[in-house]
């Protein structure tokens, strides 16, 4: 066991875990943040996308302590208050999902390509390339494209 | 996964003194090959010594043609360091198609280069580049440290704290990622050194791991172009063979993934 203490969505938190414990194990079952959502588990389909120290990580791929002393960022942590984060008004008015099971790494990755990369750097191409990490089974991927350019233009 | 006990350690005789202490225990930097394998409960180590703490382990520096990175220095470091990218870009854009861009800001060119898997991209540059691995003992010329599939010439208490290499004259690489995994099946790094001589790395299809293709070398050497390799072979029994492609197949990917290295190269 080891004492984890990190900072997510700005609150500071702190556990004993099991050296084991996979960082998204610890944010759904210990802080009951299941909007990080587990799909393949074998760090491929993106759903488990969180931010640490402002990068995005797969959190299934990543021990909850080896995240101790860094600030986490999961899709609870996005919006302000009522207010949604760009993205997320942007994937409900775009259409950018259906059964919406990919939508919180989907979102965590395209605010994290926002971030790095500028609006002004993110053609459609490119944004289906930075999407290689998160896959979706319902879309096509269309409509979260068209998402991530029109909240890419509003977060500038 | 099995139960394993964490270790963050802050130098390398620190990460040294808690590997004697441990039953078997397991280096690890940005763990996005040694997790997932650990929760298929393909690797169980006692204990796992975390190195992303130790700081002389990070960063790229370049002195005179000389580049230096760090080997905990992520992929997303590497491919999108400007003074790295005015000394040898084709690295830069090797890193750039490793993974997802969520792996890439974990996974280190340090711990692709000690796992030395088949499909890997770095040691194919590593070999095209002549880098010397650098570790907590030695310095290790790269054409004796890569030693077959998943094995490196690195000691169980070894751990490479940094990759260098002079910086070449022209270099590209140029891979053919399987569909579904999107690891390569031939990825090819070519270089033009300032000594005029070539050197070609191959990762993805030998079936001893990453190899150097020396009548490629020669020909390039002597006319850097992609007619100079017109008339080289590759051998397919040397060359991996499984459901995705055939030894055949593999030998006719690696000369020409070769051929648009050399014509991105320029």
């Amino acid at each position: 066991m080891s004492t984890v203490t990190m900072t997510v969505n700005g609150k500071e938190v702190s556990a004993d875990v099991e050296d084991r414990t996979l960082l998204s194990a610890y944010l759904r079952e210990n802080l009951s943040l299941t909007g990080t959502h587990v799909g393949c588990d074998t760090s491929q389909c993106g759903a488990c996308v969180v931010h640490v120290d402002g990068k995005a990580v797969k959190s299934c791929t990543m021990l909850a302590v080896q995240a101790s002393g860094s600030e986490v960022t999961t899709i609870e942590g996005l919006a302000n208050g009522g207010d949604l984060h760009p993205m997320q008004t942007a994937f409900k008015e775009n259409h950018g999902l259906q059964c919406g099971f990919c939508t919180p790494g989907m979102i965590m990755s395209a605010v994290d390509m926002v971030n790095r990369l500028g609006a002004d750097n993110l053609d459609e191409k490119t944004i289906r390339e930075e999407l290689e990490g998160n896959i979706c089974r319902c879309t096509g991927y269309h409509n979260i494209v068209r998402s991530i350019e029109a909240a890419a233009k509003q977060m500038s | 996964m099995y139960e394993t006990k964490y270790h963050s350690a802050s130098t390398t005789d620190e990460a040294v003194s808690i590997m004697g202490s441990a039953d078997d225990g397991k280096f690890v930097a940005g763990g996005q090959t040694l997790i997932p394998t650990m929760k298929q409960r393909l690797a169980a180590p006692s204990d796992l010594i975390d190195l992303c703490a130790i700081d002389a382990m990070k960063g790229i520096s370049i002195d005179g043609n000389q580049v230096t990175i760090g080997a905990c220095t992520t992929h997303a470091e590497v491919a999108s360091n400007i003074e790295l990218k005015a000394a040898c870009s084709a690295l830069c854009d090797l890193a750039a198609t490793i993974g997802d861009p969520a792996v890439r800001h974990r996974g280190t060119i340090g711990g692709s280069i000690a796992n030395n898997d088949p499909a890997a991209d770095y040691p194919a540059a590593m070999m095209a580049l002549n880098a010397q691995i650098v570790t907590n003992k030695r310095t290790i010329d790269t054409d004796d440290f890569f030693n077959g599939l998943f094995e490196t010439a690195l000691a169980d208490d070894e751990i490479i704290t940094a990759v260098t290499f002079p910086a070449p004259s022209k270099a590209a690489y140029c891979k053919f990622p399987n569909p579904a995994s999107r690891y390569a099946m031939a990825g090819v790094f070519v270089a033009k050194l300032k000594n005029g001589m070539a050197r070609v790395g191959v990762t993805g299809a030998g079936s001893d791991g990453v190899f150097r293709h020396e009548g490629m070398e020669a020909a390039l050497s002597s006319d850097w172009s992609a007619d100079a390799i017109a008339g080289e072979s590759v051998d397919a029994g040397d060359m991996l063979s499984d459901i995705h492609a055939d030894s055949a197949y593999r030998a006719n990917l690696v000369k020409v993934m070769a051929s648009r290295a050399i014509a991105a190269a320029g």
